[in-house]
Formats: structure tokens, C-alpha cells, sequence
């Protein structure tokens, strides 16, 4: 990999965006650039069409159980023809988890983004199809939060009836 | 010459109609292969050649639950499937038997999480369960041997009557 090039996505990305860009760490041979929520949709939709980051390989939620900035979301993005992966992360707040969607950029991102909303409940603003994915509809709670017990709520799913339809 | 030597002598065998009809069902129990994960592997190499079911009568696969006596869970369930599974159950005529295969089917196994059904047995009624993560083939004959055992000792015309 030639670790130049992505020095200077990162150096473009601060011209461009100034403050938005929070934070950049390299751990385990990684970039991690955590970003300003207010800016996240230009700053993707920048990698994806000024630094041809064409694929999302992954889109993710954490639930980091803080007092502020609770849930962190991030977003692994590949440029194929440099073979470059950088990691982008940008935080939202518990009591407004809600995010633009990064489905019109790469359309990849629907799924992911409706499993981060199952899973943490973290909402994508302007999502097509901003459902559950994995738990059924009606499901109230959000699994991967941190204060949800580990064998879920009693009760919360329904089991099939047991008695068989009456002949 | 009691009766009954003379009617061996005709050509004829006096029984019971329960040991009758519980030879024939406990020698023909049709399987429904529920193969829900990596047990099922197993599970299809118990109705191959080498384990060979059929020697127990049990090589007919049936897709259909209708045409079957004998569900085999094999591998975990999710609250999501378990309405499947029921609605599968639900079809299938009476009698029938349920065998719960491998760790995460009886238990919920290394499964322990809040989108498995931990075992089976909360909306099915099982018959036999076998441990084992996956059980081998022979595991699943064992079971299917303690159902024939258990379909030998079901009195079939005062219940079924």
C-alpha cells in the first residue's frame, strides 16, 4: 500500500473540510478519521466522488455506553484502484441518534444502515426503507445496546402457540 | 393341540393388533429432516450409504410434512424460524415424533442469545434428544432406535381408538 497517497486524502479531506475532521488515528496499520456529525454526508460522498472510495465494505454502529456521544458509527471504505481502506467514524448522541444516509452515495449502504438501526436504533435520515432487518417488527427493544440482557426480554418474542388450530 | 398350534399349522400367526401395528410404524418411521444448520450435515449422512437409515426403515426423506411421522430438528432455531417450524409440526399427522438433534436444538447451545429459541422443546414436544455438537450419524440412529423402542411401547388401539 502506498501510505503517501492516503496522507493525502487525509491532508484533502482537512483543506476541505477544516474542523470536521476531528480526530486521525492508525492502529494495527488502520486509518480512523472521526468526523464532525454536522458534516458527515459531504465528507462521504467527497471520499466516495473526489476520492473515488467507490465501495463500502462495511457500515457499523458501537455502542460506547458514555455519557455523551454514546453511539459511534462507522464506515469502512475502499478506493479499488489504489487498493487504499480507510475507516470513517463519526459519533451521535443517545437522546438524538440520528444520521443522513450514506444508501445515496453507495447504494450498498441500505442494509447495513437498517441493520445499525435494528441493532442500536440509530435512525438514517432520508433511508428508503428504514425498517428492521434481523428482529421481527414489532421488536421493541434494540439487542446490541449495552444495558440489553444478553438472553433478551422474556416475552418480547413471540413464541408459536403450542395448541393446534381446533379441526 | 391347543388352538393356537393348530392355526400355525394352517399357515396362519396369531398377535395382537397393537404389536401388528407397531411393527409396522416403528419399521417405517419417514423422517421430515428439519436441517436447520451444521447438524443437518450429519444428518445427511445418516440417511447416506455408509450409516444407511434404511436398515431401520427410516431412508424415505419426506419434504412433505404430511407425508412423514418423525421430525428431526437439526440445528438451532430462532424465534423467526420457530413459527415455521410449528406451523410445520402442525401439518404433519398423527402419530408423530420429534427428535431434538445436537446442543443448540435441545438447549440452545453455544447459542446462548436473545434471537435463539434456547431448545426446541418451549413449542415443540420432544421425544428423544441427542447431545453432541454436531452428534455423529450413529448418535442419530441411537435415537432413531429409542423411538422405534418408544413407538413398540405405545398401546395403539386404546389410544387410537
Amino acid at each position: 500500500m502506498d501510505s503517501n497517497s492516503l496522507v493525502s486524502v487525509i491532508d484533502e479531506l482537512r483543506g476541505t473540510f477544516g474542523d470536521a475532521v476531528v480526530e486521525v488515528t492508525v492502529h494495527s496499520g488502520d486509518t480512523f478519521v472521526r468526523v464532525d456529525r454536522a458534516r458527515i454526508h459531504d465528507i462521504l460522498s467527497h471520499l466516495k466522488h473526489t476520492s473515488r472510495y467507490i465501495y463500502i465494505a462495511d457500515l457499523f454502529g458501537i455502542d460506547r455506553f458514555t455519557a455523551d456521544d454514546r453511539f459511534e458509527v462507522v464506515y469502512n471504505l475502499v478506493n479499488l484502484a489504489q487498493q487504499h481502506r480507510i475507516f470513517i467514524k463519526t459519533r451521535v448522541t443517545e437522546s438524538n441518534p440520528v444520521l443522513p444516509t450514506a444508501s445515496d452515495i453507495w447504494s450498498g449502504a441500505n442494509w447495513n444502515e437498517r441493520e445499525v438501526y435494528d441493532m442500536f436504533g440509530i435512525k438514517f435520515d432520508g433511508h428508503p426503507d428504514m425498517r428492521r432487518i434481523f428482529m421481527p417488527e414489532d421488536f421493541k427493544h434494540f439487542p446490541l445496546r449495552k444495558e440489553f440482557p444478553l438472553l433478551g426480554i422474556p416475552g418480547s418474542i413471540e413464541l408459536p402457540n403450542t395448541t393446534p388450530d381446533p379441526e | 393341540m391347543s388352538y393356537q398350534q393348530q392355526l400355525n399349522d394352517q399357515g396362519f400367526l396369531t398377535t395382537s393388533v397393537d404389536a401388528l401395528v407397531n411393527w409396522g410404524r416403528s419399521n417405517a418411521v419417514w423422517p421430515m429432516p428439519m436441517g436447520l444448520a451444521c447438524c443437518a450435515i450429519e444428518m445427511m449422512a445418516f440417511a447416506g450409504p455408509k450409516y444407511d437409515a434404511s436398515r431401520f426403515g427410516s431412508e424415505v426423506f419426506r419434504f412433505s410434512p404430511r407425508q412423514s411421522d418423525l421430525m428431526i430438528v437439526a440445528g438451532w432455531c430462532t424465534y423467526k424460524m420457530s413459527h415455521a417450524v410449528r406451523r410445520i409440526w402442525d401439518q404433519m399427522p398423527d402419530p408423530k415424533w420429534c427428535i431434538a438433534m445436537g446442543a443448540c436444538a435441545s438447549t440452545g447451545g453455544m447459542h446462548r442469545c436473545y434471537g435463539v429459541v434456547q431448545g426446541i422443546d418451549n413449542f415443540l414436544p420432544v421425544d428423544v434428544y441427542i447431545s453432541g455438537c454436531p452428534p455423529r450419524p450413529e448418535t442419530l440412529i441411537n435415537a432413531l432406535m429409542q423411538i422405534q423402542n418408544k413407538i413398540r411401547e405405545y398401546p395403539t388401539t386404546t389410544l387410537d381408538a
